[in-house]
């Protein structure tokens, strides 16, 4: 029990350490090829006082998804080391998947739904700070929707509930759980008058984005799991 | 792996402490990263705030991309 956990520890500290800058890599050079497009043609794109021009903000991106991906990938190792015993699949390669993907689902994709990203030019009705503070309600409300939804399925398996029965329970619940997050938090800011056509295209690559960051994340980490693993005998 | 006796383990014994400290910064960290910025802070850190600014302008890109409000 504790070489598996010390594996888990290990595997998640090693990733953090080494699967990230490369994992980073790859997700700043996505970011930046479809970060470009959706900026550049921006109309009214104005800043009161520019800090930093372009090219800086560009190398900011970098900086930032960097960030982001060390930051997440350790919050990630942490919670791998403590779901690792628990979820219910039989390789670290798919638990790292599972997890990613629940993460992506309920910090990312639900959230996404009811609050979509927005380019610099669109002004939302409401101050930045109300805006805030309902995106993250949204962002721990649905992670909070999602690992109930796991509890949920892990005390039915337990009880020997059928497949099918468990599975269409547990996402019906999601699905209604998500629907009442979207009835009860605030309106999502109106775009304005910005153009459809390049709103559409900044979401998808936000959505992109976002995608490429958790499968990467998911990706690495397994195989990092796979690797550590096979150096120390559980 | 089949065989792994962690796969039994109960929900009941929770983090240890060791695992919730960084945990906690780390997501400090994160709010920092994605929306930090000198309107934000300013009712709680006052004319400090400011130097969240710069932080503020140059993450600017990535948190329109990773979808977090921004103005």
């Amino acid at each position: 029990m504790a070489a598996g956990l010390i594996a888990g520890l290990l595997a998640g500290g090693f990733a953090f350490f080494v699967g990230e800058p490369v994992l980073d890599r790859a997700i700043a050079l996505e970011a930046a090829a479809s970060g470009v497009h959706g900026h550049a043609g921006a109309p009214g794109h104005q800043h009161e006082a520019p800090v930093f021009d372009r090219p800086a903000q560009k190398l900011g991106l970098f900086l930032v998804m960097g960030l982001f991906g060390v930051t997440v990938g350790g919050i990630f190792g942490v919670l791998f080391a403590y779901f690792r015993g628990r979820l219910a699949s039989d390789s670290d390669w798919v638990r790292s998947l599972c997890l990613t993907s629940c993460m992506f689902t309920g910090a990312f994709l639900i959230p996404f739904v009811k609050y979509p990203a927005n380019p610099p030019g669109v002004r939302g009705a409401a101050a930045i700070g109300e805006r805030t503070v309902a995106y993250y309600s949204m962002v721990a409300l649905s992670l909070l929707a999602v690992l109930t939804a796991w509890m949920a399925a892990r005390m039915l398996r337990e009880r020997g509930v059928k497949t099918p029965v468990r599975h269409l329970s547990v996402g019906l619940g999601l699905a209604l759980a998500s629907a009442a997050l979207f009835v009860l938090l605030p309106a999502a800011p109106d775009p304005g008058g910005f153009p459809a056509g390049l709103l559409w295209d900044f979401r998808l690559a936000s959505l992109g984005t976002q995608l490429v960051f958790w499968a990467g994340l998911g990706v690495v980490f397994g195989l990092l799991c796979g690797r550590a693993n096979s150096g120390v005998s559980v | 792996m089949g065989n792994d006796p962690l796969a039994q383990r109960p929900l009941s014994s929770g983090l240890s402490l060791g695992s919730w400290l960084p945990l906690a910064v780390l997501v400090v960290m994160l709010f920092v990263l994605l929306s930090a910025s000198g309107a934000l802070l300013s009712p709680v850190l006052g004319q400090a705030a400011g130097a969240a600014d710069y932080l503020h302008e140059i993450a600017h890109d990535g948190r329109h991309l990773l979808a977090v409000p921004c103005h």
